[in-house]
């Protein structure tokens, strides 16, 4: 049971577990699945500065801090206890592509030779660890929800305004991995 | 706009505000796709347990199918595999048939509530936002749920990222007004 548990899950399995999040949500409290609006909650209980966005009472949101204090729970079980140890096994593309940028270790979640605090004082860690991340607060806010709100939550209510927002998340990452990240990572 | 009358203003805005306060805050928090559903009924802090173990089940997830793993998001960008869109597409059609079931049989929550559906409005926000999320997540190698599951997992320089990510939320509370939505 440990081992099967221990590799790599299929996509289908994790789709359907995902998937199964929406229901479950709505059936234990009426929740709506979505996880940016909790930087919004962040914004709004730390540093509301009188700005009307984050003028609300973000006390009955409190059960979305429980829920991501889980998803880091979660992650910590997962590394800790059902980890398999064997690096991430991606597209030989990939790797050859990345290796001409000298990133050769796939050990990680993240690779170790961008995403570090060593780097992060270099061009190219800054604009990919800060740049970056503000880029996906403020576009998930602007665009009012992130995957899981709008490509998960929405299109699983049908709703045309989020197909639009994931057809325009999967564009700008097209744009980005294929066109700028390349310059990027040549800094 | 600093106006003297605004002074002898105030009392009258404040009982004004009193009464709109609760509609207001409703549509202050439902300019998010989320934050919309507010329940009738009064449980104790610690219900909110039952949305941890939901997360618990989340963050496995997420860590045992590789969907916070950087080189993950990079391949489907790139279209170099299936993975990541064979979970999300798996995620939505599974996500479809539930809402659908419980909308038919108008199933109701644990505590006897009825669940409730908000449509949402299309706004330019989605298609620009959009293009800034999409653009940070190929960057970041993460959504929202991804940062919090990365730091989870002992990456802690992502706690920059995800404090960058806080700030443009901010940002963007910030410049609301004057943004194209």
């Amino acid at each position: 049971m440990m081992e099967f548990l221990k590799q790599p899950w299929t996509w289908y399995v994790a789709g359907a577990i995902i998937g199964l999040i929406v229901p479950a949500l709505l059936i234990f409290g009426n929740k709506h699945f979505g996880i940016s609006s909790n930087m919004r909650h962040i914004c709004a209980a730390c540093f509301p500065a009188n700005i009307a966005y984050f003028k609300y009472n973000w006390k009955k949101e409190i059960w979305n801090f429980f829920f991501v204090c889980g998803v880091i729970i979660g992650s910590m079980i997962a590394i800790h206890f059902l980890n398999s140890d064997s690096p991430i096994v991606v597209n030989q593309r990939l790797v050859s592509d990345l290796a001409g940028y000298g990133i050769t270790d796939f050990s990680g979640t993240v690779p170790k030779q961008l995403f570090s605090f060593e780097s992060l004082f270099t061009l190219r860690g800054f604009i990919m660890m800060v740049v970056g991340g503000f880029l996906v607060g403020f576009g998930t806010r602007y665009a009012g929800g992130c995957t899981s709100g709008h490509s998960i939550m929405g299109l699983s209510n049908l709703q045309v305004p989020s197909f639009i927002a994931t057809c325009c998340f999967m564009a700008g990452g097209f744009i980005m991995a294929n066109l700028i990240l390349p310059i990027i990572l040549r800094l | 706009m600093p106006n003297e009358n605004n002074l002898s203003d105030t009392n009258a805005k404040a009982t004004m505000a009193n009464l709109i306060n609760d509609d207001m805050d409703f549509e202050i928090r439902s300019l998010d796709s989320m934050c919309i559903n507010d329940s009738q009924q009064q449980h104790p802090w610690w219900y909110n347990f039952k949305y941890l173990t939901i997360g618990i089940v989340f963050g496995i997830v997420f860590v045992k199918a590789e969907i916070i793993s950087w080189f993950r998001i990079q391949e489907m960008f790139r279209l170099q595999s299936f993975h990541m869109f064979g979970v999300i597409g798996t995620a939505v059609v599974v996500g479809m048939i539930s809402v659908w079931l419980i909308k038919k049989f108008s199933i109701k929550t644990i505590h006897g509530e009825s669940i409730s559906f908000h449509p949402k409005k299309f706004n330019k926000g989605q298609v620009y936002g959009g293009l800034l999320f999409g653009m940070g997540w190929a960057l970041t190698g993460a959504c929202p749920g991804p940062l919090f599951a990365q730091i989870g997992t002992g990456a802690l320089v992502i706690s920059v990222v995800l404090a960058s990510a806080i700030a443009g939320t901010w940002v963007y509370g910030y410049f609301r007004e004057r943004l194209p939505h």
